[in-house]
């Protein structure tokens, strides 16, 4: 067939507006049709499997009734199709599948899951989690912590201790670090010479005078800074009390300084103004092997002692 | 009604032929049918994982094909088979013809079953035309019914036949009869069942002459020296062209001595016909090289006592007198490409890694800084044992000389056969001993106590902050 033909054959609707405009009347295509009738019967088995249509306050359930998950309450519940109980019943199946895993880490101590390969790398995983939940608000994402405010997990410096068991402790009980601030005892010459001395500790040149009569105020009793920080500044883990030898600033930023002024300026500050931060308990937040898992977690990033 | 889009398709009642070529065709039939529904069934003894000799576990992401396991990331292997496969399609198709399309091809094997069946319970083909020209009685129903019936069955069985190829054949099996199968299986069973049925059942010659993309672009892969399957149309047309035997025509001289074909117009290569062509019309594109209207002219030709070979494996150069040259130049090069691909696919294959090392350094922070003024960077090492034997392994630092390597408590790594070990890393150096913010170094992995097998390598960097620098 012609296409001059085809276009003759064409119907129109038969109305006449303005004596000569027309309204042409094509037939749909077959085959869309054909779709057309498919999507219809497709929503007629929709609404029937699936809820769909609102009824006064409440909807049609739908008929597909195969969500069957437990409630915090322990209560089983057998729901129709919605998308949080099928989140809800997928995490029952995960943490089915944990269970196996959890079951070994609850009874494990910290050394078994530390010699096991397959058994660390589950905890490890698991305590990323937990972290970046629980104490990534104040330690950071990547444990590296805010010098002034939190402390680095990352490096080998532990402030209270890098044993499994300290670690424990300070996970589950929390800790207040305080230092008190020194600017109604010590003068301000008092102060620098101090500083002087406890740059000096970590191997920076200062002048030598200045540093003697700054170890005398911290290992005498006119600071008394030795109470905490122990002779030479070396740090006592039972009072949180830095380790001033090394080369980690947790408080005061002295590498971040780029002269010696800068660095005396920064270690002034803190003896001033003190420390005071706190860190929450969480034993009674997270279970038994939460805290298990997380010990074994800080004290993988660090290296632990 | 508006025109239709397509012709309708016009039936075709291929007869039943004896002959060489269809002897090589039932060879090929049984053999293929055997390897296919027969391989999911083999055992196959391995030190570790299924003991199924073809399997495609897709949930494990791995193949395993006898004693070769294929894992995801060796999956570009697929990509040569394919380009192996191809490259074999036209080296071939350039030497022979359709040799795939007549012999090979799983729709010419399928189809040639159904008829098969069609001819077993409706007779041959002039009882068909009849059947399918009388009205519908019961015994037509019955007759059509019962083909269809055992057409299904052959597609039911060709879908499950695919279906266990992708997970424990025995189990699957026992599930799906069951009821307890995933619903991949049934689906995947279902959709080949429906293909397999319409393709082999319906559709037919249809497939190759509409659907199939090779058969329209054979045209670029022939030449005159091509093997087609051709009627010789000097010998069988003379003079006079082709005659049906007649007083003073039948004996094989008479005809010469007054100068009509050999051919006697009986028809039977017709009739024969998968696709419903003639092939004394000369070269077709329908034509699938099937040679089953030589094994008819041959039987018609012996039987009047004429010589054979007026249908044969011929080429077009043949048939104009002219010397046929198999080894031209586009198939040498055919033959040369094809070669050093399925080298490098075998030396690929041969030459895999036993296993992997990946390497992702930890970035956030990318260092920090040690009591003892060293830094530290950590890693995230992932090895992955792809063999079936139990490795010990040993990590070690290449081109950071000062650098100390700890990983915890596991200095040498064991790993289980076809098992994946995830361990944390720390690297620690002075930062006198960098000279750049970023210093390139590489991991090196190397299996203990087998010295056979060559150690993996994977390059990192270790980040120092630029205050330590000097």
């Amino acid at each position: 067939m012609s296409k001059e033909k085809k276009q003759q054959a064409v119907q129109t609707t038969g109305h006449a507006w303005d004596g000569d405009l027309q309204e042409f009347n094509n037939p749909l295509p077959t085959w869309w049709l054909w779709a057309f009738y498919g999507t219809v019967i497709f929503a007629i088995v929709y609404w029937v499997l699936f809820p769909a249509w609102p009824v006064g306050k409440s909807y049609t359930k739908g008929v597909l009734n195969d969500i069957t998950y437990t409630t915090p309450a322990g209560k089983q519940v057998t729901s129709h199709w919605n998308t949080r109980a099928l989140y809800l019943e997928e995490m029952e199946k995960a943490r089915a599948e944990h269970a196996a895993y959890m079951e070994q880490l609850q009874s494990a101590s910290l050394a078994e899951i530390a010699n096991n390969e397959e058994l660390s790398a589950f905890a490890y995983s698991m305590a990323k989690v937990l972290f970046a939940d629980d104490c990534a608000a104040c330690h950071q994402a990547g444990a590296n912590g805010v010098i002034g405010s939190y402390p680095n997990l990352l490096d080998d410096d532990w402030l209270w201790g890098g044993t499994y068991d300290q670690i424990h402790a300070s996970i589950a009980n929390g800790h207040n670090g305080f230092m008190p601030a020194f600017s109604k005892t010590l003068n301000s010459a008092q102060m620098d010479d101090v500083a002087e001395y406890v740059i000096s500790l970590s191997g920076s040149d200062v002048n030598p005078q200045k540093a003697e009569i700054g170890s005398n105020i911290f290992n005498g009793e006119t600071g008394g800074c030795y109470y905490c920080h122990d002779k030479g500044g070396v740090g006592r883990i039972s009072q949180g009390a830095a380790n001033l030898t090394d080369s980690i600033w947790t408080i005061a930023d002295v590498p971040g300084q780029a002269t010696l002024e800068g660095k005396k300026a920064v270690v002034k500050r803190v003896i001033a103004n003190g420390v005071n931060r706190k860190m929450p308990a969480w034993k009674n937040r997270l279970n038994d092997t939460e805290v298990k898992i997380l010990t074994f977690y800080v004290h993988e990033l660090g290296g632990g002692n | 009604m508006s025109d239709p889009i397509y012709q309708p398709r016009v039936p075709i009642f291929p007869r039943s032929v004896k002959g060489r070529f269809r002897n090589i065709k039932f060879t090929i039939l049984v053999l293929a049918y055997g390897t296919y529904f027969l391989l999911p069934w083999l055992r196959w003894d391995r030190p570790s994982g299924p003991d199924q000799a073809v399997l495609f576990d897709l949930v494990g992401r791995r193949f395993y094909l006898f004693d070769l396991v294929v894992y995801a990331q060796d999956i570009f292997w697929l990509a040569g088979v394919l380009v192996i496969f191809t490259l074999l399609l036209f080296f071939v198709t350039g030497l022979a013809g359709r040799v795939w399309c007549g012999y090979f091809c799983f729709q010419t094997l399928w189809t040639d079953v159904f008829m098969l069946v069609e001819r077993w319970v409706q007779g041959d083909r002039n009882a068909r035309i009849k059947l399918a020209k009388s009205p519908w009685t019961a015994g037509k129903l019955a007759r059509m019914g019962s083909t269809w019936g055992l057409w299904l069955l052959v597609s039911l069985l060709t879908g499950l036949s695919f279906t266990l190829y992708w997970g424990n054949a025995p189990q699957l099996l026992v599930d799906m009869l069951h009821g307890e199968a995933p619903f991949a299986a049934y689906a995947t069973t279902a959709f080949l069942a429906a293909t397999t049925f319409v393709m082999a059942g319906l559709a037919r010659e249809q497939v190759c002459t509409y659907m199939c993309p090779y058969a329209r672009f054979q045209s670029v892969m022939f030449d005159r020296d091509t093997s087609i399957v051709a009627y010789d149309e000097v010998r069988g047309e003379r003079e006079q062209g082709r005659r049906k035997p007649a007083k003073g025509l039948m004996n094989y001289q008479e005809r010469i001595n007054s100068g009509v074909g050999d051919c006697i117009d009986c028809g039977y290569c017709v009739q024969v016909c998968p696709v419903g062509i003639d092939i004394r019309n000369g070269l077709q594109y329908q034509c699938i090289s099937c040679a089953l209207c030589i094994d008819a002219c041959n039987t018609i030709m012996a039987s009047i006592n004429y010589p054979v070979g007026l249908i044969r494996y011929s080429s077009e150069n043949e048939l104009e007198g002219k010397q046929t040259h198999r080894l031209n130049l586009k198939n040498l090069g055919y033959a040369l490409v094809l070669i050093v691909t399925t080298g490098l696919l075998v030396w690929s294959i041969l030459t895999r890694s036993a296993f992997e090392l990946n390497v992702r350094q930890i970035r956030q922070p990318l260092s920090v800084t040690l009591s003892d003024g060293r830094i530290q960077n950590r890693y995230e090492i992932k090895i992955n044992n792809k063999t079936d034997r139990q490795y010990r392994f040993r990590l070690t630092l290449e081109g950071l000389e000062h650098a100390e390597l700890d990983t915890g408590n596991f200095r040498d790594i064991v790993l289980l056969p076809e098992h994946t070990i995830q361990i944390n890393a720390k690297i620690r150096m002075q930062p006198e001993y960098a000279t750049a913010r970023r210093e390139a170094f590489r991991f090196v992995l190397q299996a203990l106590d087998s010295g056979h097998v060559e150690p993996v390598s994977h390059e990192s960097m270790f980040y120092v902050p630029t205050v330590s620098l000097k």
